[in-house]
């Protein structure tokens, strides 16, 4: 029997991911991928994966798996979550770090805590047939990781065969999540289809997350934006982090699963550094903009890389972690009878 | 109008070369794309026409803004090259009974009779302007003059794959249930997106169709084939 994990509960919104499905938005089809690339990066490097390779992402609420292979090395990054590996061998192992499991092992990723999303990535991958060039599903469209959909109870996950024998790894210290961050925009492609107090108001004022969040986008409640002329423009193409402003002028800020063209004006795009951290942003969550310049969004992209690259640096073997492990113990009455219903 | 560069943050720029839906304007889109694909640009990721604009999609870490402008730029200036082959699409339509929900509707308000509003609709062939909304979604121009009415006031929640509508100048094809607000005047058996397809969307930007009218037994005919995988939408190479 081919290695698999075994969805035992399927968590709130658990799709497979790459970092997105390029070549084909001249055919309508949305890049999808990661809501946050850089926990997605971690946690493959975390298990000694291509950053590109097929992993879980998990939206809210974590599942619970279990292992149908001799041995898996799992790797968890994003927010708080945590693995708790269940049954007589029961123990909550952290997060930011890759655990090795064995056959018949189920192991729950508790709650995410700040972050909307996390990671889990499998050494060798998660094995699903690539669709357009990509493991990304686009649930909207059906295609794409498992059977072009979120999932469910009872399915069996294919790993890749053979994946290389690795050591545990952890991270130093986990990224900023930069929930206090003011997110870098920069102004257009339609910021003259704005007012000026319009602008203003993008800049100086504080918007939060609606309930209105999903992979398609996070619409923002706070002051409206005013249209100086009708909210209409001809149908243009779409970047992600692009803010655009529908008739009621509620910004919507649009994320992996957004349409590849829209009539509605965009006021400015948030810078690709910035990405991650608007992806991982929940419901009720505060968000402030400053505008910035192309050459500076481009240069607070390569600090982003070369602050992940020194994350990576400084993995390290997991061992050391086992050793606060009656720190952990105790932390296991509080934590296990959470339900992790934050939605 | 000046060709403007609008910068989508850092990693896509818009090419637009008016305000306005225009034939003339879209063949100066599709020749910029096959441009920007033909000269393979280190750092550009994808390109994707629409109407009035060309998007170009790069990687910050492989080209800067200034560096992509100034390659585009120097494709503005070049010498016109051919554009990559079209294609004349020839798709069957039902404008008959549930498959034509809004005809009468149209008809009414267009101060036409229905069979006149088909005989408008299948008279002409359409330009693909562009594929966006939804994977596959065509908008193709540009309609008579006639028919010519804004959206619906109440987008339907769901309107049926393969749909045949109308709104503003534009005709589309709707490839999948989706919400909708465009007025449903047909219904084509064809398949307009699959993702097994090497490439998913049946038509391309600069291709054209031709709507052909069929009754409700060739519709049901059609619809079975294409079920059965043995029916391939009648097309032609367009001379460049």
């Amino acid at each position: 029997m081919r290695r698999a994990l075994k969805v035992v509960a399927p968590g709130l919104h658990t799709t497979v991911q790459d970092l997105g499905r390029y070549g084909y938005q001249a055919a309508g089809v949305p890049v999808s991928g990661a809501l946050d690339a850089e926990c997605f990066r971690l946690a493959n490097r975390l298990v000694g994966n291509p950053d590109n390779t097929a992993a879980l992402e998990i939206l809210y609420q974590g599942p619970t798996l279990e292992v149908a292979a001799d041995r898996v090395l799992v790797g968890l990054a994003g927010g708080d979550a945590e693995i708790e590996r269940l049954g007589d061998r029961r123990r909550v192992l952290g997060g930011w770090r890759s655990v090795e499991l064995r056959r018949g092992d189920r192991f729950r990723i508790g709650r995410l805590g700040t972050a909307a999303c996390c990671y889990l990535a499998v050494a060798g991958g998660i094995a699903v047939e690539p669709c357009l060039g990509s493991a990304s599903t686009f649930v909207r469209g059906g295609f794409g990781g498992f059977a072009g959909r979120a999932l469910r109870e009872g399915d069996l996950l294919p790993l890749a065969e053979d994946a290389e024998a690795m050591a545990e790894l952890r991270l130093k210290s986990p990224p900023d999540p930069g929930l206090d961050r003011i997110i870098r925009i920069v102004l257009g492609p339609q910021q003259d289809h704005f007012t000026e107090g319009a602008i203003e108001t993008l800049l100086g004022a504080e918007f939060a997350v609606s309930k209105s969040a999903d992979r398609m986008g996070l619409r923002l409640d706070g002051p409206r934006l005013q249209h100086r002329d009708g909210y209409n423009i001809v149908s243009d193409g779409i970047a992600t982090g692009a803010i655009q402003v529908p008739g009621s002028g509620q910004p919507i800020l649009l994320l992996a699963d957004h349409q590849t063209t829209g009539g509605y004006p965009k006021i400015a795009t948030v810078v690709s550094a910035d990405l991650p951290v608007v992806g991982r942003r929940r419901p009720g969550d505060r968000i402030r903009f400053r505008a910035v310049e192309v050459a500076e969004a481009e240069q607070l992209r390569r600090d982003s890389e070369a602050a992940l690259a020194a994350l990576t640096a400084a993995m390290s073997a997991a061992a050391a972690a086992e050793e606060i492990d009656h720190d952990l113990l105790h932390q296991l009455n509080l934590i296990s009878g959470v339900v992790a219903g934050d939605e | 109008m000046r060709v403007r560069f609008l910068p989508s943050a850092d990693s896509a720029i818009a090419v637009e070369f008016s305000d306005r839906i225009d034939r003339a304007v879209s063949e100066q889109v599709l020749a910029l794309a096959a441009r920007v694909d033909r000269a393979q640009l280190a750092g550009v990721v994808e390109t994707v026409p629409t109407f009035r604009s060309l998007m170009i999609h790069y990687d910050p870490l492989r080209i800067a803004a200034s560096e992509l402008v100034a390659a585009v730029e120097t494709l503005l200036a070049g010498a016109a090259e051919r554009a990559p082959s079209r294609r004349l699409w020839h798709v069957p339509v039902c404008y008959e009974g549930e498959l034509a929900p809004d005809l009468a509707e149209v008809a009414a308000r267009t101060g036409l009779a229905p069979d006149e509003v088909i005989r408008l609709h299948a008279g002409r062939r359409y330009h693909v302007y562009m594929i966006g909304f939804l994977p596959g979604y065509p908008y193709m121009g540009d309609l008579p003059e006639a028919l010519v009415l804004p959206r619906r006031v109440d987008p339907r929640l769901r309107v049926p794959p393969g749909s045949v509508a109308i709104a503003t100048s534009m005709t589309a094809i709707y490839p999948h249930e989706s919400p909708g607000g465009w007025h449903l005047i047909g219904a084509t058996p064809i398949r307009l997106f699959d993702d097994a397809w090497p490439q998913p969307a049946l038509l391309a930007p600069g291709d054209a169709v031709q709507f052909e009218p069929i009754d409700r037994a060739a519709f049901a005919e059609l619809a079975a084939a294409v079920t059965r995988g043995d029916y391939e939408v009648p097309h032609e190479r367009l001379a460049a």
